[in-house]
C-alpha cells in the first residue's frame, strides 16, 4: 500500500497499477523515492520497470543487515532511468534464517556481480543466478563480513 | 644430425601443425601483469590467438572499507573514501560528503562549493593523465607517459598546497573544507591551468595522428550501447559510444550548473573514441578550473552549523560554547538524522554512488560504495570475446579501472 504523499508520484502509482500486491510500502524522503517490494515479486516488478517505465540502468544492488531485528536483511536496488533522469530505490526484506530472493540477472545482466557481492558479504542467496560464487573473498572463506554479528577485529587466537 | 633429418614427423604433431585439430589453451593474465594496472586476474581461454572466453577474477584488493565505515564517526570516515580510488581521492571525498550533507540538510557556502568543483576537476585531470600515460605505455608509446607525469606532478603539488597531502587529501569535510584555501593558491593554479591546454596539444601531437596508435586502437574493443547499459558500464565509455550523459550536467551537484562546459561524445565506441573523449574532457575540465578560478566567491569555507563543523581554534579557546561543541564533536561525533541517501557524482571513471544509511546515531549504519570500476570491469568478457589477445591490453586499458575502486 502506498502512503498518501505518493499518490501523486507517477512512478509509484504506475507500479501500484501494474501489481498492487507487489508494493508493500513506499516513501519519498529527501527527494528520493523508495518502494518496498514483496520479495517473491521482484523479477516481474523489475521487468516492468525496465521495459515499460524505461529504468534501463541498474546502478547497484546491495544489502543491509538489521540484526537482531526481523526480517533481518534488506536487499536494496538502485535503478536509473536515462530518459527521465529519474532514480528509484527498491527494497526487499528477507528473513534472517533463510535469506533467499530471485536473481534479477535475467532483467539486467549487470546485476550478476552486484548480486555476487551481496551474496559474498551478506550471505543472501540469489535463486537462478548464473554464477553464484564469492567474488571478493576467497572461496573457502567462512562467514559473511558485512553482517552485523561478524566481528570487525577478528577473533583472538 | 642425419638422424634428425630423416626422422619422420610424428603424426600427432603434424595434425596440430595443419590446424586440423584446434585445441584451446587457458592462459592466466595477471594478477601481477603490468598492464592490468593493479591486481586483476583474467583467465583467458584461447583458440590460437583468439579469445574464446574471458573470466575476470577480482577481490585481490578487498579491504573491507564498507565494514570499516560502520565503526568510524561520520567525519572520520572521510579518510576512508580517499583510499578507495587512489587516482580520484577528491571525487570520492566529495560524493561521501554530499551524501551525508544531504542527510543533515546542510547548506554549503559558495566558496566551499566552488573550491570543491575546482579541485575535483583537477582530480579528473590527474586521473586522466595517469590513464593516458599508462595506456600509451601499454600500447607501446613510451614517451607520452613522461609528459603526462610531468603535469600530474604539478597537480599533486597543488593538492599538497591545499591539504598537506599529495594523494590521500581528505580535504573535503562534511560541512565544507578542512582548511581555509592556502595563501597564493590563485597564482599556483593559474600558472598551471594557463599552460595546460598547450600540454594537451603536445599529447595529441604524439598520439592523435600517429599511425601505430590508430592501428592499435581504431576498431578495437567495440561494444554496443545496449550491452554497456545492461552490464552497468558508465562514464567515458558510454560517452564514446554516443550517450550524452554526464552527472555533472544531468544531475548537477555542488554548483556544477553554474559552470559552462561541454560533454564530449563520439559515436564509434572503440578504444580510439574513448581516447578522444578523455582528451576532450581534459580540455573541458581545464575550462571549468579556469572559470572557478576567475569567479571564486569569497566568504567562509565551512557551513554555519556549529554542531557539525569544528569551531575555529581562536573561538574554541575563548568561548565556552565553542569549547563545548569542539569537545562533543571530537569525542562522540555528531548525530545524523535517520534516513537514507544515494548520492551520485561523475568521477573520472564514471558513476560513483554512495548509499549512506543512518539510524540516527553518530556512526553510519551502512555505507555502500558503487565504484565505477566494478560496473565497468563486469563488461570485460563481453568486450574481449572473439578479439585477438594483443587487443586485450588495449581494450582493458581503455576502461581506465582502478582495482581499489573495484574491490574496496
Amino acid at each position: 500500500m502506498l502512503p498518501e504523499n505518493l499518490k501523486e508520484n507517477a512512478t509509484a502509482t504506475a507500479l501500484e497499477a501494474f501489481d498492487g500486491t507487489a508494493v508493500v510500502s513506499g516513501k519519498f524522503d529527501r527527494d528520493e523515492l523508495t518502494i518496498e517490494i514483496a520479495p517473491e515479486k521482484i523479477v516481474s516488478v523489475c521487468g516492468f520497470l525496465k521495459y515499460d517505465l524505461r529504468f534501463v540502468r541498474l546502478s547497484t544492488v546491495t544489502g543491509v543487515d538489521w540484526y537482531p531485528a526481523e526480517p533481518r536483511f534488506e536487499v536494496v536496488y538502485h535503478l536509473h532511468s536515462l530518459d527521465r533522469n529519474e532514480r528509484l530505490r527498491l527494497k526487499c526484506r528477507l528473513p534472517g534464517a533463510v535469506p533467499e530472493i530471485d536473481s534479477v540477472t535475467e532483467v539486467w545482466r549487470g546485476a550478476n556481480w552486484f548480486e555476487r557481492e551481496t551474496f559474498d558479504l551478506f550471505g543472501v542467496r540469489f535463486r537462478n543466478h548464473p554464477d553464484l560464487r564469492r567474488i571478493m573473498l576467497p572461496d573457502d572463506w567462512e562467514g559473511h563480513p558485512l553482517r552485523k554479528d561478524y566481528s570487525i577485529t577478528g577473533d583472538r587466537v | 644430425m642425419s638422424d634428425l633429418l630423416t626422422t619422420p614427423i610424428p603424426e600427432t604433431d603434424a595434425i596440430e601443425a595443419t590446424g586440423a585439430q584446434p585445441r584451446s589453451l587457458t592462459l592466466n593474465m595477471g594478477p601481477q601483469h603490468p598492464s592490468t594496472h593493479g591486481v586483476l586476474r583474467l583467465q583467458l581461454e584461447l583458440d590460437g590467438e583468439t579469445i574464446v572466453k574471458c573470466q575476470p577474477d577480482i577481490g585481490y584488493l578487498h579491504t573491507g572499507i564498507e565494514k570499516e565505515f560502520e565503526v568510524k564517526t561520520y567525519q572520520q570516515a572521510v579518510t576512508l573514501t580517499d583510499r578507495i580510488d587512489y587516482l580520484a581521492p577528491l571525487s570520492n571525498n566529495l560524493c561521501y560528503c554530499l551524501a551525508v550533507e544531504k542527510l543533515l540538510g546542510l547548506e554549503i557556502p559558495p566558496l566551499a562549493q566552488w573550491t570543491r568543483v575546482m579541485l575535483t576537476e583537477l582530480t579528473r585531470l590527474n586521473s586522466h593523465l595517469v590513464w593516458l600515460g599508462t595506456h600509451a605505455i601499454d600500447i607501446g608509446a613510451m614517451s607520452v607517459f613522461l609528459y603526462c607525469f610531468r603535469e600530474r606532478e604539478d597537480i599533486l603539488r597543488i593538492f599538497e598546497m591545499y591539504s598537506g597531502q599529495r594523494m590521500m587529501t581528505s580535504y573535503f569535510r562534511i560541512g565544507g573544507l578542512a582548511l581555509e584555501p592556502p595563501r597564493g593558491w590563485q597564482q599556483r593554479v593559474r600558472t598551471f591551468i594557463d599552460a595546460f591546454p598547450g600540454k594537451v596539444d603536445e599529447y595529441e601531437e604524439l598520439l592523435t595522428g600517429n599511425r601505430i596508435w590508430i592501428g592499435r586502437t581504431r576498431g578495437v574493443g567495440i561494444m554496443s550501447m545496449e550491452d554497456m547499459l545492461d552490464l552497468g558500464v558508465t562514464g567515458p565509455m558510454l560517452r564514446a559510444a554516443g550517450l550524452k550523459y554526464d552527472a555533472r550536467k544531468n544531475e548537477p551537484y555542488s554548483s556544477y550548473d553554474k559552470f559552462d562546459f561541454e560533454i564530449p561524445t563520439r559515436t564509434e565506441g572503440d578504444v580510439y573514441a574513448r581516447y578522444q573523449v578523455r582528451i576532450e574532457e581534459m580540455r573541458q575540465s581545464a575550462r571549468i578550473v579556469k572559470q572557478a578560478l576567475e569567479g571564486m566567491p569569497s566568504g567562509r569555507w565551512t557551513a554555519d552549523a556549529p554542531h557539525v563543523v569544528l569551531p575555529d581554534r581562536e573561538k574554541m579557546k575563548t568561548q565556552m560554547e565553542a569549547l563545548i561543541y569542539h569537545f562533543k564533536i571530537v569525542t562522540e561525533g555528531f548525530r545524523v538524522p535517520a534516513g537514507e541517501v544515494y548520492q551520485v557524482i561523475e568521477s573520472p571513471r564514471g558513476e560513483v554512488g554512495y548509499y549512506v544509511l543512518s539510524d540516527g546515531t553518530t556512526l553510519p549504519y551502512r555505507v555502500h560504495v558503487r565504484g565505477p570500476s566494478f560496473g565497468n570491469l563486469q563488461a570485460v568478457p563481453r568486450m574481449v570475446a572473439g578479439t585477438l589477445i594483443a587487443d586485450v591490453i588495449a581494450s582493458i586499458g581503455s576502461m581506465d579501472f582502478v582495482l581499489g575502486d573495484c574491490d574496496r
